[in-house]
């Protein structure tokens, strides 16, 4: 159960100014990642340095605005390792068979 | 310092107190939040697998109308997360009608987003003759994955903007605290944090260049 002291601790530990700091953040990473689309870069590449442009995203939504940073770390620990370790298990396994996909047909 | 570890300590082996320090609707939400990432997550990876593998994926996504329409969703969603916290934090002021109207912008850009996608759904279905099961460029395997991972996220949206709209009555009726728009935030940066990965890897890897 929230406490009055806590609820006040979160107010404190982010602002307004902080939440329209994060926002632009939010706003200029997505317009790199537009300006990056009509790149002619090779798909793995534009790939990779898009979904860590949206980890970067997702680390400052996660934050600031869902209050993790705020919280005990005990809750972080709880909740995301295991879908880190989920997500890596994916990766692993989907990704790198994807990339290698194209170069297993005939007449490559 | 000492005292008070000491105390929650002896706490969390009594059961008196929760060791996360927050309240249950709260901490049901936040499981809730990670199942369904593993769910957006299987089917984001499904769209990258067929992307990567497959170098005759289309790429149907014009610059207008797709990606301009598909760059103000992100805007409109992005604002109404903003308006989403500032609702929070004036319901933590004790400021109900400031946190009522906040969360009433935030299901007006929820419904902006709606709008926009459905438009251009429209207009892939109707000009692009785009389809779950079929496209003009034989790899219906596009339009089941594009279709399924925006369909089930603008679901999100909608079932958001009805939970808000639930919560926002409660609040101009003096019902429901701090912590019940609290949750009902974490839900819509959940939906928001999706679309951070939906906007770049289903429209930005397939658009026209």
């Amino acid at each position: 159960m929230s406490t009055h002291a806590e609820v006040l601790e979160h107010v404190e530990g982010a602002g307004t100014l902080t939440f329209v700091r994060v926002w632009i953040a939010l706003l200029g990473l997505t317009g790199c990642e537009i300006f990056l689309a009509y790149e002619q870069v090779g798909v793995m590449l534009m790939l990779s340095i898009l979904v860590a442009l949206s980890i970067i995203k997702a680390a400052l939504i996660i934050a600031y605005f869902m209050h993790l940073k705020f919280e005990r770390f005990s809750l972080f620990v709880t909740l995301f390792p295991m879908l880190v370790f989920c997500i890596l298990l994916m990766t692993i396994f989907f990704l790198g068979d994807a990339v290698r996909l194209p170069f297993m047909r005939p007449g490559i | 310092m000492s005292t008070q570890v000491t105390a929650a300590a002896a706490s969390v082996w009594d059961g008196g107190r929760s060791p996360y320090a927050v309240n249950s609707k709260k901490f049901g939400m936040w499981l809730f939040i990670i199942s369904d990432s593993l769910t957006f997550s299987a089917l984001l990876f499904a769209y990258t697998y067929g992307r990567v593998s497959n170098p005759n994926w289309p790429t149907p996504f014009h610059f207008s109308p797709s990606i301009i329409f598909s760059s103000v969703m992100t805007f409109a969603l992005l604002s109404s997360s903003l308006t989403m916290v500032m609702a929070v934090h004036s319901m933590n002021h004790g400021n109900r009608k400031a946190a009522g109207g906040w969360i009433l912008a935030t299901m007006a850009g929820g419904t902006l987003f709606v709008v926009l996608h459905l438009t251009e759904w429209l207009n892939l279905i109707n000009n692009e003759h785009v389809t779950p099961a079929h496209n003009p460029w034989g790899v219906p395997l596009f339009g089941a994955t594009f279709f399924g991972i925006t369909g089930l996220h603008m679901t999100h949206v909608i079932i958001g903007i009805i939970y808000l709209g639930i919560i926002c009555q409660a609040i101009f009726r003096g019902k429901f605290k701090a912590e019940d728009v609290e949750v009902s935030g974490l839900y819509w940066h959940f939906v928001d944090l999706v679309w951070m990965f939906v906007f770049p890897l289903v429209y930005l890897m397939s658009a026209k260049i």
